[in-house]
């Protein structure tokens, strides 16, 4: 371990720090400002340090692998993160109470994430997905009051024991049949190992893979999702569906790619069916949902179904191409996701029974801000020209008809046609006249909403400059 | 640079209106008007600068230089796509009409719009300039963008400002072109990716596109995706069905764009994009085409006869009106296709009126019921008149615009399949019966009380300038329809000469 090495680790060892600092401002004054301030320059520092480590990029023993896609990825989450922290500042701080521990498990989540990112081996997969997992149970049961956020952690936490279960059978059968652990070894070795006995390969990578799409809750694994949203504090949630389902598809993707896991037609054929279930259910789902929170869930079932079919597409084609949609869509999905949650959490706080989208009609006559944000979120969230969303639903089809993918490409146009009903119902409800008043949002809760959504319009209408650097990662 | 400020203006001019909200609460709708007349003189005085417009050379598809007009800047290099638009004959009256009808459609909101007048004008210009820009991009990325960007603001008018059912209506109309959309995306992406893999390069330019070698199967899949999101638009039977619901339960205003403009983008579609780009495979397809037409003029007649309420019997016409359009494209000739274009100019014209008429009514009425309604033209003798007129010349009247339209059509279809020309020649007569029922049970025969005791107010100033304007324009295209025919017939014969 010499020094370049260390400045590659330095988001990470940064992030430690900030974990480190907070115990200690524990021990010694507790306040939950300053607790907030320490979280935020510590997200800071890490984001500089995301970007300065780009000059160190290397392979960090033989659990990480610090380059220029993860360091994206890295900076993503940790904008993701920032959103989160500003957000769960009017959450979680009513007058009297102490929350510091709140921005504790934050960092230590964020951490989490950023391991699982650049992981290259199963037990650096573990270890960040444990971390992360573990900080994410005591985030969604952090307010105390009311069972919701306790039954949506419970729920979480027993159903995250049994993926990781599986998991770990999985990187079991996995080192029976190769003898290695890390991504790169299993993709060589497999193959052999697959000529000589391939019931314990494929057993063992379906295995993995099921734990994985626990936590990108994709059908059938996605029977906690609309719960645990609807649970959790709206904050938690957004950086849930962001960051934690972010971090786990990268790490998918690295699992997919180096394991060289595309081609075993068996694989192919039940990740299909996985994808065209997840769009289906997904959607379906969410059409009958009057809860925004749990609408905000079924779509996002049905999103990464969609973005699946990129990674069944590496079975026809290995192109730039594919790299480019991941990375697009992922930074899309992510930013609409913020966007969308930023206007969910100011609108309905903490009280649940305000996530009912009855609560948001009349939104635009109410707070125009606030409404144009959720209108231009559900727009890219559907794929309308000019918004984030559409860039990446351009990617994907794109990738899907280099590869021929005929039959996902209709399951994501029926998906698709399903569910511009639900993303416009929420449009119409805030197109209403009502007679609903409620207190207006902080200039800072404008400003957030502003600034998502000129990123989300910015990358659907000039996505060149983005384009460009997504190419070179 | 003229193309790129057409549009501009009135995407600026949107936000305008909605912001001079503040100034007053009349202030917006003189803005709007101000901004579309401003447009229209701006294309009008760039054009007379250029050759005389009646002897345009035809303009060789493939090569940009011969077209009227053509602009072409970088967007989104790694994907060869860019900012293309370019004009010709065809899209030069497109565009004229757009921008003659969108100030029509201000005045015919004069009065009816009550709230948020800053945001409706918003949403009338900003729809009209993404109609410009369907009728004038040739970058096929482009196309779609303002293919789908307009429905936005289109929705919004139905969804805010529509009659009692508005939010299925917008619901339905916004679900219907958006999935026929998706399915023109992944046609479009699909003879991308074949050209990239013929050329090695990323091009989604018109120019480039044009002429793409691929596989017969291929052709037919491809041409399918446009197809399908063309005829929604247009609507031909039996995708229509999101037209009644969408053209009842829009405001005066939004029927008048939708019916005049926004259904002539799905023909402008199919004669620019569907056919010149996979000849073969459309013309092995026109039959069935044709035979869609042919159906939609019938059963559009038949439905529209059915019909009490006034606006859903004038939208159940235009899909039979339509289905000229249809068969006209499809037969291919040169005779059908000018009928094609002169429908779409003259329905343009003879449906916005009616709708006019239709939301006069129900401002006076409060109903579109035809059941209520009777005797008006006592009341209302200028109103009733004028409704006469735009009646019969719906109804296809020698003399007026939708005649020759319809008779072109006829003479083009003839030399193809006569059978098909006999079933659609029926169409006219089912045209008479229910545009004359719609006259004799609104206008004519026992006043009902009820409604007489109202007070009516008879069309003034302001309403009869947009009446004249649109009665003299029926006429003009009906006597001496030479102009738009030979605007029309350089680009025709081009692109006639595209298919084997």
């Amino acid at each position: 371990m010499n020094s370049s090495s260390m400045m590659a680790l330095l988001p990470i060892l940064m992030l430690s720090l900030t974990v480190v600092v907070l115990m200690i401002q524990a021990s010694i004054k507790r306040d939950q400002s300053i607790a907030w301030m320490i979280t935020g320059i510590g997200f800071l520092v890490s984001l500089w340090a995301a970007g300065y480590a780009r000059g160190f990029t290397q392979t960090v023993t033989v659990l990480l692998s610090v380059d220029d896609w993860g360091l994206y990825f890295t900076t993503l989450v940790l904008l993701a993160s920032v959103v989160t922290l500003v957000l769960s500042k009017d959450t979680f701080s009513p007058e009297g109470e102490r929350k510091e521990e709140f921005y504790l498990l934050l960092v230590l989540s964020v951490l989490g994430a950023v391991v699982l990112i650049q992981s290259t081996h199963m037990v650096s997969l573990l270890l960040g997905m444990e971390l992360m997992g573990v900080a994410l149970y005591a985030m969604i049961a952090f307010p105390e009051r009311g069972q919701l956020p306790l039954e949506a952690a419970i729920k979480y936490l027993v159903l995250s024991a049994c993926a990781s279960a599986m998991l770990l059978y999985g990187f079991a059968l996995l080192y029976a049949a190769t003898g290695d652990l890390s991504y790169a070894g299993i993709g060589t070795k497999a193959i052999l190992a697959y000529a000589q006995n391939p019931v314990l390969v494929i057993s063992g990578t379906v295995l993995v893979l099921a734990g994985i799409c626990f936590k990108l809750s994709l059908v059938p694994f996605h029977m906690w999702t609309p719960d645990v949203y609807e649970g959790a504090p709206t904050p938690v949630t957004g950086f849930l569906a962001t960051v934690s389902k972010g971090a786990v598809f990268v790490a998918l993707a690295r699992f997919f790619i180096e394991g060289q896991l595309y081609q075993y037609s068996s694989l192919i054929g039940v990740l299909s069916m996985v994808a065209i279930a997840s769009m289906m259910i997904g959607n379906l789902l969410a059409l009958k949902q009057n809860n925004v929170k749990r609408l905000l869930a079924y779509s996002s079932i049905a999103h990464f179904g969609y973005l699946l079919v990129v990674l069944i597409a590496l079975a026809y084609q290995d192109g730039p191409l594919v790299n480019e949609a991941i990375t697009f869509y992922l930074g899309a999905y992510i930013l609409t996701t913020l966007l969308a949650f930023s206007v969910v959490a100011t609108i309905a706080g903490e009280e649940e029974e305000k996530n009912d989208i009855i609560f948001f009609e009349g939104l635009f006559w109410r707070k125009r801000i606030q409404a144009v944000g959720l209108t231009v979120a559900m727009l890219s969230f559907a794929g309308i020209p000019l918004t984030a969303g559409f860039m990446g639903k351009f990617y994907i089809i794109s990738v899907g008809i280099q590869s021929g993918l005929w039959w996902l490409l209709a399951a994501l146009v029926m998906g698709s046609a399903i569910a511009i009903y639900y993303y416009l119902r929420i449009i119409f409800a805030m197109s209403k006249a009502s007679k609903i008043s409620s207190d207006s949002p902080t200039q800072a809760q404008d400003l957030l909403v502003i600034v998502l959504v000129a990123m989300v319009i910015m990358l659907g209408s000039w996505p060149q400059p983005f384009i460009e650097i997504a190419g070179r990662l | 640079m003229i193309m790129i400020n057409l549009i501009l203006i009135l995407l600026a001019g949107g936000l305008l209106a909605m912001v001079s909200e503040r100034l007053g609460k009349n202030v917006p709708r003189i803005v709007a008007l101000g901004i579309v007349l401003i447009d229209l003189v701006y294309l009008l005085s760039q054009l007379s600068g250029m050759s005389d417009l009646t002897q345009l050379q035809a303009p060789i598809p493939s090569d940009p230089g011969t077209w009227l007009m053509h602009f072409k800047a970088e967007w989104i290099p790694a994907f060869g796509i860019s900012l293309e638009l370019a004009l010709d004959g065809i899209s030069l009256l497109m565009v004229t009409l757009t921008l003659v009808l969108g100030a029509i459609a201000v005045s015919a909101s004069w009065t009816d719009i009550k709230i948020r007048r800053g945001f409706f004008e918003a949403n009338l210009l900003w729809t009209l300039a993404g109609v410009l820009g369907v009728f004038m991009a040739l970058d096929l990325f482009l196309f779609f963008l303002f293919w789908e960007v307009m429905l936005i603001p289109m929705y919004f008018m139905i969804a805010i400002w529509g009659h009692e059912n508005r939010g299925y209506a917008a619901m339905k109309f916004f679900i219907f072109t958006q999935v026929s959309g998706l399915l023109m995306l992944i046609s479009i992406l699909a003879l991308v990716s074949v050209n990239q893999s013929a050329t090695g390069q990323w091009s989604f330019s018109y120019f480039d596109l044009l002429g793409t070698p691929m596989t017969e199967k291929i052709a037919h899949w491809l041409m399918l995706g446009f197809f399908i999101a063309f005829v929604v638009k247009l609507p031909a039977f039996p995708f229509h069905t999101w037209l009644p619901d969408a053209h009842t339960q829009a405001p005066t205003a939004g029927s008048v764009i939708l019916a005049g403009i926004l259904l002539k983008t799905g023909a402008y579609g199919l004669i620019r994009f569907a056919v010149p780009l996979f000849p073969e495979a459309a013309m092995d397809f026109s039959y069935v085409a044709m035979v869609l037409g042919a159906a939609g003029i019938i059963y559009g007649a038949v439905l529209a006869f059915g019909q009490t309420d006034f606006k859903r019997l004038i939208a159940y016409s235009s899909v039979s009106h339509m289905g000229f359009v249809l068969l006209g494209v499809y037969a291919w000739n040169e005779l059908a296709l000018q009928g094609a274009v002169m429908q779409m100019v003259a329905h343009g014209f003879s449906t916005a009126a009616l709708f006019m008429i239709a939301g006069a009514l129900q401002e006076r009425l409060h109903t579109r019921e035809l059941r209520e309604m009777g005797g008006l033209w006592q009341h209302m003798p200028r109103m009733g008149a004028v409704a006469m007129f735009f009646v019969l010349a719906s109804l296809g009247l020698p003399g007026l615009g939708n005649f020759v339209a319809e008779f072109l059509v006829l003479l083009g279809l003839f030399q193809v399949d006569p059978w098909m020309t006999a079933v659609a020649a029926l169409g006219l007569i089912a045209g008479a019966v229910y545009s004359l029922m719609l006259m004799q049970r609104s206008f004519h025969g026992e006043p009902n009380p009820k409604l007489t005791e109202m007070g009516l107010v008879d069309f003034g100033t302001r309403e009869m300038i947009t009446m004249v304007v649109m009665v003299l324009a029926l006429i003009g295209l009906g006597i001496y329809p030479q102009p738009v025919l030979d605007m029309a017939q350089p680009v025709l014969q081009s692109l006639l000469e595209v298919t084997p």
